[in-house]
């Protein structure tokens, strides 16, 4: 692999990228938003964070050694975690650290 | 016009940084995994921070490790990027207010909105009482602040990720934690059970339709088609 045609397709992926980050404020640059994207800009955040949770649970294997278990106790100790102190470090932190204990002892 | 009645710079700043400290274990651990892959396929240790500024969209930079290495085709490559970061058309969807007085500092911030940036820019609050400057400002600083860890990380994992003798196995599911701390505080600030249930159905229906490879985008187009049903019903 020559290194200009790593280049190449590093830019034209950096591009696409932009592009899709980009489109809805060019679209949107000369032209009114219409009224239902005030609503939706208010609902689409808290749809993305649920999926965003389920697509990074997405590869849980149920049948392996560990059956889920250290990814489902460690999203419910930092959700839990985090109603009780709301304190963002100690939510993530404290979660992160039982998922690292449990792959560990339950593999 | 000189008034300056906000919170003030150094505040900004620093709670810009609180902000990100989830984000630094993420992508400094992740970043690492990322540059060690890449020289580990023989590629020069450079073309991973540079990538990370040129690209910077993590899941497509891992898929375009293999797909380098086995030279494929530029056109499919942009095209698979294309299919891994549609979802963040949508992204901006929800921050066409938010940025509408960013001026000059707005190609940036829409150049760097990553999952985890787009997380922290639309449920934490800039500082009570900031000016709509300092808004912007705390915007630049969040996503500059992930941006650098994420390269960061992909050049210290390039240089010297061999050298790592501490097991991180399991450091990256801080990314995750993430996610679970913005749901809850949307959770907070959105008392209606609709949207849950619609990203449920789709993440449901995406996985039927398309197993789990391109749930997000599929998910999020279900979505976004279930809110319009039910607008009468929320709005």
């Amino acid at each position: 692999m020559s290194l200009s045609y790593v280049l190449l397709a590093m830019l034209a992926m950096g591009a696409v990228t932009l592009l899709c980050r980009a489109a809805p404020f060019l679209f949107f640059r000369k032209r009114q938003p219409p009224p239902v994207l005030d609503y939706l800009q208010r609902y689409i955040p808290p749809v993305i964070m649920a999926l965003l949770v389920i697509n990074s649970l997405k590869g849980i294997r149920f049948d392996s050694a560990a059956h889920g278990i250290p990814e489902l106790a460690a999203v419910a100790a930092t959700a839990l975690l985090h109603l009780w102190k709301r304190n963002v470090l100690l939510s993530i932190g404290g979660g992160t650290a039982l998922y690292m204990v449990l792959i560990r002892v339950l593999a | 016009m000189q008034e300056n009645t906000g919170p003030g710079r150094g505040h900004i700043l620093a709670r810009a940084f609180a902000a990100s400290l989830p984000v630094l274990l993420g992508y400094l651990t992740i970043g690492i995994a990322f540059g060690l892959l890449l020289v580990d396929r023989g590629f020069a240790w450079w073309l991973a921070p540079l990538m990370s500024v040129i690209v910077y969209a993590g899941a497509a930079q891992f898929m375009a490790i293999g797909l380098l290495a086995a030279g494929t085709g530029i056109v499919e490559i942009a095209i698979l990027t294309l299919v891994i970061n549609a979802r963040h058309m949508v992204y901006g969807l929800s921050l066409l207010d938010r940025f509408q007085s960013s001026g000059k500092r707005k190609p940036y911030l829409v150049y760097a909105l990553t999952d985890e940036t787009y997380g922290i820019l639309t449920t934490v609050q800039p500082p009570q009482g900031s000016t709509d400057g300092e808004r912007q400002e705390f915007y630049t600083a969040v996503s500059a602040l992930d941006q650098a860890y994420w390269v960061a990380g992909s050049a210290a994992g390039a240089l010297a990720g061999g050298l790592l003798t501490f097991d991180t196995r399991g450091l990256d599911f801080a990314l995750t934690s993430l996610f679970v701390v913005l749901l809850v505080e949307q959770v907070r600030a959105v008392k209606r059970l609709e949207p849950y249930l619609v990203a449920l159905l789709s993440a449901g229906a995406a996985l039927l339709l398309a197993g789990p490879a391109n749930l997000l985008i599929i998910a999020i187009s279900l979505a976004i088609g279930g809110l319009l049903l039910l607008r009468r019903r929320l709005a």
